[in-house]
């Protein structure tokens, strides 16, 4: 069926012919068939990645395999949802080994992006936990993949983009837990020197991220909440906790119901939201028990939260820079700060080791900003781009929805290597997507 | 633990079925053509619900078999749901009797093989539930699919013939028309979005059906008017128009 398709920044939004399947077969055959399709999971990345003129939803292809509750391995079609496999998991007392900011993205998803959670200086991407996956690669056979067999396809799966198939399957090690709680620690930052000394001095636990107030100047330049957590134990929780310490009580969602216009999001409500989100913190430092949705998912529980940036949608802006290289964070943040373009999310997070080919995370610190698509708007990121080139960075394609070609190319060490195992598994562009076009990664 | 037999499991509508009353903690049987295809389903409902779930090859047009397909199942079904179907393509079905001999024998004649069978076993043992979803195509012919309405028409007949027959046995017999679903069987058709219900509300429907032992089943409640509606036009306005 012919739809509009758009991802969650809803920039940009082409027309697509869309496909579904349940079985493996009818997968195959769609793909024997056809060109130029991208799989698409829940359309939660943010820009043009899963778009292309055809496109296979993968949201059908949903069933769960297996989970060994002994060891903690769960295997799964790539359709299924984090928040569908935490239902799972957790009342059995295991956990997603990594996990981004929402759970409405689907394991295919993971993998095409190979995410990255707050816990990447400890757990590195998603990619380390994956025991093997199948992938149907342009030559139409489905290959089993992992990091001894057909490693070159793991490794170019791995935060590819899509672009050497289509995962079908992924088994992966989840993670031992206790309690479905978090024992969380935030602490106020004054500005980004002290932020950055704190995540340092906290750096032995799990999950670590602070938000960032970026309107500020001058002194408070880069203030911040560093919000740190741990999976709580049993002794931890509540009484009343304690007596299902793998449940978490039931709540209702909001749902923002309509794009707000674009008036709703100007200089100064970004100020005064941050103004709140900075001051509800009292104390300099608060601990707290608290359930796992919130501390992981914030925004999820505000569904459809992407309609707050109105219909012309947004841009989100995430880059890592090496941790040496702080300056150009200031050189960022000064730029925005000038600009008056703050967004309501400034999300920092210090990465630890990259271990793949392709994937983004490196050791350094990353920052993820949202941008309403206004006028002046792609200009503006074009200069920053140069700004995180100039610094030895780059930026999230999971993200990304703009960025010039040579950016692409300067920036990922690999890309010269990972475009020639796309090649080799997809010789015919037989998986293709708007960006991958784009940034010269498919013909 | 109840138990209910799912004939025509691959479906995106016997999907939501089958996880639907597996939550509702009922073992699931299976029964496809192509039990191999249907296996990810059956693995998936018992680890998600902790089920036992089998599957069970069944063909719907093999009317020979179908006696032997029941007698084979170990457990025997406490509730049975007739899921399969078959759209197949009008304008081929007017020009090839290939085609209109395939949507009427799976639609009505496969249908009322199978669920004969389970009747007289629900019949004998005083109690059973059978579900057979049917379509508001059938509740008058047009000319876009009057071959597929037809067989749905027949079909719908049967229930309610057979829901008369075993009311005083104490068996549950309900028809559901779904009207327009969203799934692979429409996914080339554009479909009137209010109108369009999804495959986990028909799922929830049936189920809340079976419970409330109701005999006719609307899934979207707009459906039962528009067919009234449909219904009151007389043939010789009904002849002219292009439905």
């Amino acid at each position: 069926m012919q739809k509009r398709l758009a991802n969650w920044g809803n920039y940009p939004a082409i027309a697509s012919e869309e496909s579904a399947f349940t079985q493996e077969d009818q997968l195959r055959n769609f793909v024997g068939s056809h060109h130029r399709i991208i799989a698409r999971g829940n359309g939660r990345c943010y820009g043009d990645a899963s778009l292309s003129a055809q496109s296979i939803s993968m949201l059908k292809y949903d069933k769960v395999l297996a989970f060994d509750t002994t060891n903690g391995i769960l295997e799964v079609q790539a359709g299924v949802t984090l928040d569908q496999l935490l239902d799972i998991i957790v009342p059995q007392g295991w956990f997603l080994p990594v996990t981004p900011g929402t759970k409405y993205i689907t394991i295919g998803g993971a993998v095409a992006s190979d995410v990255h959670g707050k816990n990447h200086h400890v757990d590195g991407a998603f990619s380390r936990h994956i025991i093997e996956m199948d992938v149907i690669t342009g030559e139409d056979n489905t290959l089993c993949c992992s990091q001894t067999e057909h490693a070159d396809l793991f490794w170019a799966t791995c935060g590819g983009m899509g672009l050497t198939g289509i995962i079908t399957r992924v088994k992966f090690r989840l993670k031992k837990i206790a309690t479905a709680y978090i024992r969380q620690t935030q602490l106020k930052a004054r500005n980004l020197e002290e932020v950055i000394r704190l995540f340092d001095e906290y750096k032995h636990y799990t999950y670590s991220m602070a938000w960032i107030d970026c309107l500020q100047q001058g002194d408070t330049f880069g203030r911040s909440i560093l919000i740190v957590g741990e999976h709580a134990t049993p002794e931890e929780l509540s009484p009343r906790q304690q007596q299902a310490p793998l449940t978490l009580p039931a709540k209702r969602k909001l749902v923002v119901p309509f794009n707000l216009p674009s008036f709703v999001l100007n200089t100064f409500t970004v100020k005064a939201f941050n103004w709140l989100y900075y001051h509800k913190n009292y104390k300099r430092e608060m601990h707290k028990v608290i359930p796992y949705e919130p501390f992981f998912y914030p925004l999820d529980a505000i569904l459809h939260w992407n309609r707050g940036y109105g219909k012309a949608g947004f841009v989100q802006y995430q880059f890592v820079l090496p941790l040496e290289k702080k300056d150009g964070l200031v050189a960022i943040l000064q730029k925005i700060s000038e600009k008056g373009w703050g967004s309501f999310l400034a999300v920092l997070k210090v990465f630890g080791n990259q271990d793949d080919l392709i994937s983004f995370p490196m050791e350094g610190y990353t920052l993820a900003l949202d941008f309403p698509v206004r006028k002046g708007l792609l200009p503006f990121l074009d200069e920053l781009d140069e700004i995180v080139l100039q610094y030895g960075g780059r930026l999230y394609l999971s993200k990304d929805a703009r960025m010039k070609q040579e950016v692409f190319w300067k920036s990922y060490p690999n890309a010269q290597r990972f475009a020639d195992i796309v090649q080799q598994y997809n010789a015919d562009s037989k998986f293709a997507s708007i960006q991958s076009e784009r940034l010269l990664l498919t013909k | 633990m109840p138990t209910l037999l799912l004939l025509g499991a691959g479906s995106d509508m016997a999907i939501a079925i089958a996880r639907k009353f597996a939550a509702e903690k009922y073992n699931i049987q299976l029964a496809a053509r192509n039990a191999a295809a249907i296996s990810p389903l059956q693995q998936d409902l018992q680890v998600r619900y902790g089920i036992t779930a089998t599957t069970h090859a069944f063909d719907a047009l093999a009317s020979d078999s179908h006696a032997a397909f029941f007698d084979a199942l170990s457990v025997k079904p406490d509730l049975t749901i007739c899921v399969f179907g078959y759209l197949g393509d009008q304008e081929q079905a007017q020009n090839s009797w290939q085609e209109a001999h395939t949507i009427i024998h799976t639609n009505y004649t496969g249908a009322v093989s199978i669920l004969n069978v389970v009747a007289n076993h629900y019949a004998a043992q005083q109690k059973g539930s059978i579900v057979g979803i049917s379509s508001v195509a059938g509740e008058r012919g047009r000319q876009s699919n009057y071959i597929y309405g037809s067989a749905k028409a027949g079909f719908t007949a049967y229930l309610s013939g057979l829901r008369n027959r075993l009311f005083r046995s104490g068996v549950h017999v309900m028809s559901v028309q779904p009207g327009f679903v969203n799934t692979r069987m429409t996914q080339h058709l554009t479909l009137p979005p209010l109108l369009t219900a999804q495959p986990e509300a028909v799922a929830t429907a049936v189920y809340k059906g079976v419970q409330r032992k109701k005999n006719v089943l609307y899934v979207k409640w707009h459906w039962k008017y528009i067919m009234l509606i449909i219904k009151l036009i007389p043939e010789g306005i009904f002849k002219k128009l292009k439905l």
